[in-house]
């Protein structure tokens, strides 16, 4: 056995390190004290999976909720829209994060069991590299240019220039929601469009690529892509809210029945509460209480 | 056409001279690159500070952490089975049908995807156990991948150690179980560390087959409390673990800080750097061991 | 044989010698789990969704969303296979000759170079994850392509270029381990006869090796098949057969990343990236065939 000692070692020494390193971290929590103060909810715990685009949102508040409720666990992961359906949908985890209703991924017979909780609203631009020369699109020249009709910025009052789409893959749900409320569902061309996997590799990929168009929620817009007007009207969200400008969808949490009682009803009735308003709004989602029009499928 | 051969011989050798310089170039081209690229968090606070929600300035202590334990807790797995199959490949094993089969399930296991791994992951250690994503899942998906690795690995140096001492062993009245334990593998000592902490090092960049399985976010950890039965332990293998490859994905995907950027080319420097870490370690212990075996 | 002797050998050999037999046994297991998993999750498609083999291999019409009102989902793959082979395929082709001449020059040009710094440098090549082989992909390869070769930089080409870096460790390796076999008697014979090295190495080394570069060669490419995440980062996932080496197309394993979690489980959609895995499996347990069938050969003909 003594042979074996300087791999364990090397083992222990490797892992006393890294403890070392992270150790020093932690940090004094101030608010400790004043949770004990905060009325119980109820305890155990939640999963909730899915969307990856709502992962951060709702990891940030779980943070805070359980900062509020320490007897409440929950847990968020990612793995995208299809995967958290299908995980609440047969019981393997409390909650499904999708960004679209469960109808459109899941059998009716599975999507009848789910409740839906719509916890807030994301709006979408169009955008585009910044170095194109056009500001606005009519809605009639969008679908054009995502069907393969209009290929030449000049066509829509730009520069003599190739257009080159990106798309999110079409199992996406902004590729879902741009297609529906912003191409009216038409079919885009095959096999014309580049496709990335992500927000971020999209943005990436737009800033490099000259002539470039794609859509982003609008968490991700800045200034290194151009936001382009939809029909003269600007992404934003005023007019959103007001119901001015159509391109935008829900975030759904779904459980399995109404769930009532459990930590992860509450959790939801949490995010979708007064408190986690503002950091909804500063995450560039739209708290579903702002809105002035609503959609139910 | 007749060409000096003693002319062609130099131009050749030139050739492999150049392609070989030309490799070299390319490393260092590509570690120089990433390096270069994330030099501006290679500094304590990055490696020991959680990451910040929407704002400038996070770390990555808690990915760093995850990923050693995930690989330590894999290799805890690994090693025990990877080391038996490759005893038994090396000096159990005859020329038959058995002997086939393990060879090619450790060939077929080697070449799945590794997607594929986390896929049967998510459905079998996550799903079926009812764990949900956790650590443990992780580190035995991991374990399916680096298994065939390990076992080669072992084979490979339990081979090389010579026929002579063995048949001295036996010729003393050893069993054969005896010599290995007692004379074959500390003899490939040397060779099965370098292999292992090497295959670790490895194991420490693999994202695809952990986004299903050890999860994609970190609950916040509590780096004073080392109960291994804590939610909030750092110990606790039941709790979901992002690790710091995953965490680059992750960055890149959907990352919403605005330093996104910077804290993913950081984070492949710090990748980087561990990998050379684990290179260089392997070898030296390797050596290290091997001096002390031998009473050097 | 008494009994305390039994009880001994019990101790000292049985004991070890089952339990290595029963881990052996267990690497059977898990494959076996591996597969019979892969293949019930993979014949959905064609069990429950009635999709015919042959369309699913053979046709190009990939409208996995499609309503039923349009005619319900097709699934046909033959894209995704068409862009792995090419993508993999050039990068073996650009791989390959730097691979086999670097493996040529740590065995017989300079094996201490070749065993100080190759080696190591062979394997920080391998330690290096995909994940930053994509971004560096992304970042500095495509930009290249596009400002050098034309086309939007998202190609084939940058995906072959990144294999065949990902896949040179593989290949370089097993090419060495087998030219460092050849014994020295050949090669002395070689030399005495008056031959250069060159020469050595063309009409010597290299034929008795070949076997063995082969099934570098042919690992090489298994791995190349199986990558995902670095290649999908680079060659801009146009569900196209590529016309050129600059446009973009796309693979089998980029599909499957993409698709896999934004699907739910049992849709035909979801069904038929499975039938996509196990596809894999399969061209993967083809290569391992292919390598038996070289490394036969090479025993018969040394």
């Amino acid at each position: 056995m003594s042979k074996f000692k300087p791999l364990l070692f090397v083992l222990v020494l490797i892992l006393s390190v890294s403890a070392a390193l992270v150790g020093c971290s932690s940090q004094p929590q101030p608010n400790q004290d004043a949770n004990q103060q905060q009325p119980a909810g109820p305890s155990g715990s939640a999963t909730a999976v899915g969307s990856s685009a709502l992962q951060p949102l709702a990891e940030k508040a779980a943070e805070m909720y359980m900062a509020k409720n320490p007897k409440g666990k929950v847990q968020v992961q990612g793995g995208g829209s299809g995967t958290g359906l299908t995980q609440v949908a047969s019981g393997a985890c409390d909650i499904g994060n999708s960004d679209v209703f469960a109808a459109e991924k899941l059998t009716a017979d599975q999507a009848g069991t789910l409740v839906d909780h719509k916890v807030c609203v994301v709006g979408f631009a169009t955008v585009a590299n910044p170095k194109v020369k056009v500001d606005n699109l009519t809605g009639q020249q969008l679908i054009d240019i995502f069907t393969g009709k209009i290929t030449n910025w000049k066509d829509v009052g730009g520069d003599d220039q190739k257009i080159v789409i990106l798309n999110r893959p079409s199992s996406s749900g902004t590729r879902a929601t741009f297609k529906k409320y912003a191409l009216n569902g038409a079919e885009e061309a095959a096999g014309q469009a580049l496709t990335e996997e992500s927000s971020g590799t999209i943005k990436k990929a737009l800033a490099d690529t000259p002539g470039s168009i794609s859509y982003l929620a609008l968490s991700y817009v800045d200034s290194t892509v151009k936001s382009l007007k939809y029909n003269g009207i600007e992404a934003t969200t005023d007019n959103i809210t007001s119901g001015k400008y159509p391109i935008w969808s829900y975030e759904h949490m779904y459980t399995k029945g109404e769930a009532a009682g459990t930590v992860a009803k509450d959790f939801i009735d949490y995010m979708m509460g007064a408190e986690f308003k503002s950091i909804i709004t500063q995450m560039g989602y739209i708290p579903n209480s702002a809105m002035t029009v609503s959609r139910d499928k | 056409m007749r060409i000096n051969p003693k002319a062609t011989d130099k131009i050749a050798t030139g050739i492999f001279y150049l392609v070989a310089l030309g490799f070299i170039i390319l490393l260092v081209f590509f570690v120089g690159y990433i390096i270069y690229q994330g030099r501006l968090r290679l500094n304590l606070n990055f490696i020991t500070s959680a990451p910040v929600f929407m704002k400038a300035g996070g770390g990555i202590a808690p990915q760093l952490f995850n990923s050693v334990y995930l690989v330590f807790l894999s290799m805890l797995i690994t090693v025990p089975i990877g080391l038996s199959a490759g005893i038994y490949l090396a000096e159990y094993a005859k020329q038959n049908r058995f002997t086939n089969a393990i060879r090619f399930c450790i060939e077929a296991l080697a070449s799945l995807p590794s997607i594929v791994i986390g896929l049967f992951g998510l459905l079998v250690f996550v799903t079926m156990t009812g764990w949900g994503y956790t650590l443990m899942s992780g580190a035995l998906a991991m374990s399916i991948l680096n298994l065939p690795v390990i076992t080669r690995v072992s084979e490979d140096s339990l081979r090389g150690v010579s026929n002579s001492y063995k048949e001295a062993s036996l010729a003393l009245g050893a069993t054969h179980w005896q010599t290995i334990y007692k004379l074959i593998i500390p003899v490939a000592l040397p060779g099965l560390i370098t292999g292992i902490v090497m295959t670790a090092g490895r194991a420490f960049g693999e994202a695809a087959a952990l986004l299903y399985t050890a999860g994609m976010s970190s609950p916040k950890l509590d780096f004073t409390n080392w109960n291994p039965l804590a939610y909030s332990s750092p110990l606790n293998p039941f709790r979901p673990a992002e690790t710091l490859a995953v965490y680059i994905w992750k960055v890149n995907s959907e990352g919403l800080a605005p330093d996104a950027r910077q804290i993913a080319d950081g984070s492949a420097a710090i990748l980087i750097i561990t990998v050379f870490v684990f290179n260089i370690g392997s070898r030296f212990f390797g050596r290290l061991i091997g001096n002390k075996l031998s009473g050097k | 044989m008494s009994k305390k002797s039994k009880i001994y050998n019990f101790k000292h050999e049985y004991l070890g010698r089952s339990v290595v037999t029963f881990f052996g046994l267990l690497l059977i297991l898990i494959t076996i789990i591996m597969v019979l998993f892969l293949a019930s999750k993979g014949m959905a498609t064609f069990l429950d969704n009635h999709v015919p083999l042959t369309q699913f291999l053979f046709s190009t019409d990939w409208h996995p969303e499609r309503g039923i009102a349009e005619g319900g989902p097709v699934v046909g793959v033959l894209i995704f296979i068409v862009g792995s082979v090419l993508i993999s395929g050039l990068a073996l082709l650009i791989s390959t000759p730097f691979s086999v001449a670097l493996a040529i020059f740590m065995t017989e040009i300079s094996p201490k170079l070749g065993k100080k710094i190759f080696q190591p440098v062979i394997e920080i090549f391998v330690g290096i994850p995909s994940v930053v082989y994509g971004w560096v992909g992304l970042t500095v390869l495509v930009p290249f392509v596009r400002n050098h070769f034309g086309g939007l930089g998202f190609s084939m080409l940058a995906g072959s270029l990144v294999l065949a870096v990902m896949i040179f460790p593989t290949i370089a390796t097993v090419s060495a381990d087998s030219l460092s076999i050849i014994t020295e008697d050949y090669k002395e014979a070689s030399y005495a006869l008056g031959a250069t090295r060159w020469h050595t190495i063309r009409k010597i080394i290299f034929p008795c090796a070949l076997p063995g570069i082969l099934t570098g060669v042919v690992l090489g490419l298994a791995r190349a098949f199986g990558e995902a995440l670095a290649v999908q980062m680079v060659i801009g996932n146009s569900i196209r057969i590529p016309g050129s080496i600059l446009d973009s197309t796309i693979n089998l394993t980029s599909i499957i990343t993409m698709d896999m979690g934004n699907t739910a489980m049992g849709t035909p959609w979801n069904n038929a990236l499975w039938s996509m895995a196990l596809l894999l499996l399969l061209i993967s347990f083809l290569f391992i065939l292919i390598i038996h069938r070289i490394g036969r050969k090479g025993n018969v003909s040394a």
